[in-house]
C-alpha cells in the first residue's frame, strides 16, 4: 500500500464509517465476534484503500532542506487544494541529502537552503525565496548593532558579559538551536568560521521557543529566521546593516541565504506546474506571509 | 468448545505480542546504538562531556550527570511532600477529606507533561530568573517541576504500602500507650518501609524518564552544571531534541544514549521489584 492510501484510510476513519460498523458488530456479541471483527476490519480497509483518487500526473516528490520543508509543505497544501487529485510529497533530510537524491533521480525536485557547490552546478536551480537569520535581543536592551566578530565572540563563549558591549554587568544568556538544525547550520557557516558554539549556550529546538525565551529574558540573545521576528523581540543590525527585506535580497545583510529548488533537467509536468505556482504572485505572496522575502 | 479453545489461543497470542514488542524494542535499541559505543569506545562515550555529533564527538558525561542531578533534586522535593501526603491520607485524615483529596491527587497524574512544562516556562522560570538570577531555565526549574510530577506515583504507592500494614500493629501500639504519631513513626512506617522505598524508586524512574517538561524548562545546555541555576541537558532531552535531523553516526549516538537510559531505568525497576518481593 502506498503512503497516500494510508491517509485515505485514516480520513475514512475520521468520517466515522468503519467505526459505526464495528460497534454494531460488537453489540451482536457472540463467540465468533473476534473473527467477524477482523473480517469487517479487513473489508473496511480494503474498500477505503481503493478510494484513493487517481490523478493525471504521477505524484511529485520534493526532498531536502528542513528549513525549506515547512514552506514547501504549506505551498503544496494550497496547491493540492486548488488542484484536487494531484499529490505532492514533501520530505526533509537536509539540503545535501535532497540535492543528492535529486541527482540520483530519487526525487524530481530537491530543496536546498544553501548554494550549490561547483560539482553540483549541472543541476538547474530555481530560487524560490530569500531568508535571513536575525540576531534577536529583548526590546529593553539598548544595544542596536553588533559586529560579526562580536557575534562570533559571544557564541564562542569568549564574550560573556553585557558590560563588554556597553550595558549593565549581566551575563549574556546565549541561545542556540539544536545540532542538525538548518538554521544553526547556516549560522555556523556564516558566523562561526568552523569553530564550535560554546557548550554553555542554551539550546532550544525551534525558532518559536528561541523567540519566546528572548521575549521574556532581558539578558538573552538568540537567532531566528527573520520572518518570525515580531515586536516582542528586537532584531540587531550586523556590521551596521539591518535585516530588512531589501538588505537580505541584496546580500548586504550577511546572515542571508536563498531557498532553492533544484532539478536534473528542465522541470516538466506537475513539477513545472508547482514551480510556476510558487513563482506566481499568489505563491510568492504566500511565502511573504509565511515570513520569507520574495524573489519576484 | 472448539471455539473456546480458538479464542483462548488468540488471546494468548495477543498477550504474547506485548512481551514480544518489548523484546523487539530492546533488541532494536541495542542493535542501533551498540556499534557507535564500540566505534568511539566506552570511555569516550560515557566519560567525556564533549558532545558535538556533527564533528564526531559523542561524550555524554554531562548529560548523565545532569540526569542524575535533576532526578536527585526532584526527589528532595517530591519524597518529603509525597510521603507526608501519603501518611495524612492513610493514617490521619477523616474519610471525607480522603474522599476529596485522593481523586484530586490522581488527577495530578493525568495532566500531560507538556502542560507541566508550559506552566514551568510561563510561571516558574521567570520567578527563578527574577529572584535568583541566571537564565531561569535551569537545573532548579527542572527539579521543581519533576518534583511535582512524581508526587502521584510516590503518594499512591506509599498509601498502598501504609494501608497494607495490619491494623493489629496499630492497635497493639496504641494499647501500649503510644500516641498516634508515635504509632505511625515507630510502627507503621518501619512496617511499610519496603513499599515506601519502592514508591520512591518508581518515582525516580518517572523523573529520569520524563522528557517533554524537562526540554521546556531545563535549558538544554551541554556543559556540566556548576550551580543549580545553570541550564542542563538530560539524557532524554538529548534524544528528543536531536533525533529529528540526525543521520548516520549521530543517529546511532542517540540510540546509544537510549541504551544508557534503558540500563538506568532497568536497574531502578529491578530494584523496586526485588524490594517488593522481599516483603
Amino acid at each position: 500500500m502506498q503512503l497516500w492510501e494510508h491517509h485515505a484510510v485514516w480520513r475514512g476513519l475520521g468520517r466515522g464509517q468503519p467505526v459505526k460498523l464495528l460497534i454494531s458488530r460488537q453489540s451482536a456479541g457472540n463467540n465468533g465476534v473476534f473473527l467477524k471483527f477482523l473480517v469487517v476490519l479487513t473489508v473496511c480497509l480494503a474498500i477505503l484503500s481503493c478510494q484513493a483518487k487517481k490523478s493525471e500526473y504521477p505524484p511529485l516528490t520534493i526532498a531536502g532542506s528542513t528549513s525549506v520543508e515547512p514552506f514547501a509543505e504549506k505551498l503544496a497544501e494550497v496547491f493540492m487544494k486548488e488542484h484536487p487529485g494531484v499529490l505532492i510529497n514533501v520530505q526533509g533530510g537536509g539540503s545535501s541529502a535532497g540535492i543528492y537524491a535529486c541527482r540520483q533521480g530519487a526525487c524530481q525536485l530537491g530543496a536546498s537552503s544553501r548554494e550549490l557547490v561547483e560539482s553540483e552546478k549541472e543541476l538547474i536551480e530555481i530560487p524560490i525565496a530569500w531568508d535571513g537569520i536575525a540576531i534577536i535581543v529583548h526590546p529593553s536592551n539598548p544595544l542596536k548593532n553588533l559586529t560579526l566578530k562580536e557575534l562570533r565572540q559571544i557564541f564562542l563563549g569568549a564574550l560573556k558579559n553585557w558590560q563588554d558591549l556597553g550595558w549593565g554587568p549581566q551575563a549574556i544568556h546565549v541561545i542556540t538551536r539544536e545540532e542538525g538544525s538548518g538554521t544553526r547550520e547556516t549560522f555556523e557557516h556564516i558566523v562561526m568560521e568552523k569553530k564550535e558554539i560554546t557548550p554553555g549556550a542554551l539550546v532550544q529546538d525551534s525558532n518559536g521557543s528561541v523567540r519566546e525565551i528572548v521575549a521574556a529574558d532581558p539578558y538573552a540573545l538568540g537567532y531566528i529566521s527573520v520572518g518570525l521576528v515580531d515586536d516582542r523581540v528586537k532584531a540587531l543590525s550586523i556590521d551596521g546593516v539591518a535585516p530588512t527585506p531589501e538588505n537580505i535580497q541584496s546580500k548586504r545583510y550577511q546572515l542571508a541565504r536563498r531557498f532553492l529548488l533544484v532539478s536534473r533537467s528542465e522541470p516538466t509536468g506537475l513539477a513545472k506546474k508547482f514551480i510556476d505556482f510558487i513563482l506566481s504572485p499568489p505563491g510568492q505572496r504566500l511565502l511573504t506571509l509565511e515570513g520569507l522575502v520574495a524573489v519576484r | 468448545m472448539h471455539k473456546e479453545k480458538f479464542i483462548e489461543k488468540v488471546l494468548f497470542l495477543l498477550a504474547l505480542s506485548s512481551i514480544t514488542s518489548l523484546a523487539l524494542i530492546t533488541v532494536f535499541i541495542f542493535m542501533e546504538g551498540l556499534p557507535l559505543v564500540l566505534h568511539t569506545g566506552l570511555r569516550n562515550f560515557i566519560l567525556s562531556s564533549h558532545w558535538a555529533p556533527t564533528r564526531g564527538y559523542f561524550g555524554i558525561l554531562a548529560m548523565i550527570i545532569s540526569s542524575v542531578l535533576v532526578t536527585l533534586g526532584a526527589m528532595i522535593l517530591g519524597v518529603p511532600l509525597g510521603l507526608a501526603c501519603a501518611i495524612v491520607l492513610a493514617e490521619f485524615s477523616p474519610p471525607r477529606l480522603t474522599f476529596i483529596l485522593k481523586p484530586t491527587l490522581e488527577l495530578l497524574a493525568g495532566i500531560p507533561s507538556v502542560v507541566y512544562g508550559f506552566l514551568g516556562v510561563i510561571w516558574l522560570v521567570p520567578l527563578i530568573r527574577v529572584y535568583l538570577g541566571g537564565p531561569g531555565l535551569s537545573l532548579l526549574a527542572a527539579s521543581l517541576i519533576l518534583g511535582i510530577m512524581v508526587l502521584p506515583t510516590i503518594i499512591s504507592i506509599s498509601i498502598d504500602a501504609l494501608v497494607a500494614v495490619p491494623d493489629m500493629y496499630r492497635q497493639g501500639s496504641i494499647a501500649l500507650g503510644a500516641t498516634q504519631w508515635q504509632t505511625v513513626q515507630r510502627v507503621v512506617l518501619p512496617a511499610a518501609h519496603s513499599g515506601i522505598i519502592t514508591a520512591i524508586i518508581l518515582g525516580m524512574g518517572r523523573a529520569i524518564g520524563e522528557t517533554m517538561a524537562v526540554i521546556m524548562v531545563a535549558g538544554n545546555a551541554l556543559k556540566i552544571p556548576t550551580s543549580i541555576l545553570d541550564p542542563v541537558r538530560t539524557l532524554t532531552s538529548n534524544i528528543a531534541l536531536e533525533l529529528g535531523y540526525a543521520t548516520g553516526l549521530h543517529r546511532e549516538a542517540l540510540f546509544a544514549t537510549g541504551i544508557v537510559l534503558f540500563i538506568i531505568i532497568m536497574i531502578l525497576n529491578l530494584s523496586a521489584t526485588l524490594l517488593t518481593r522481599r516483603r
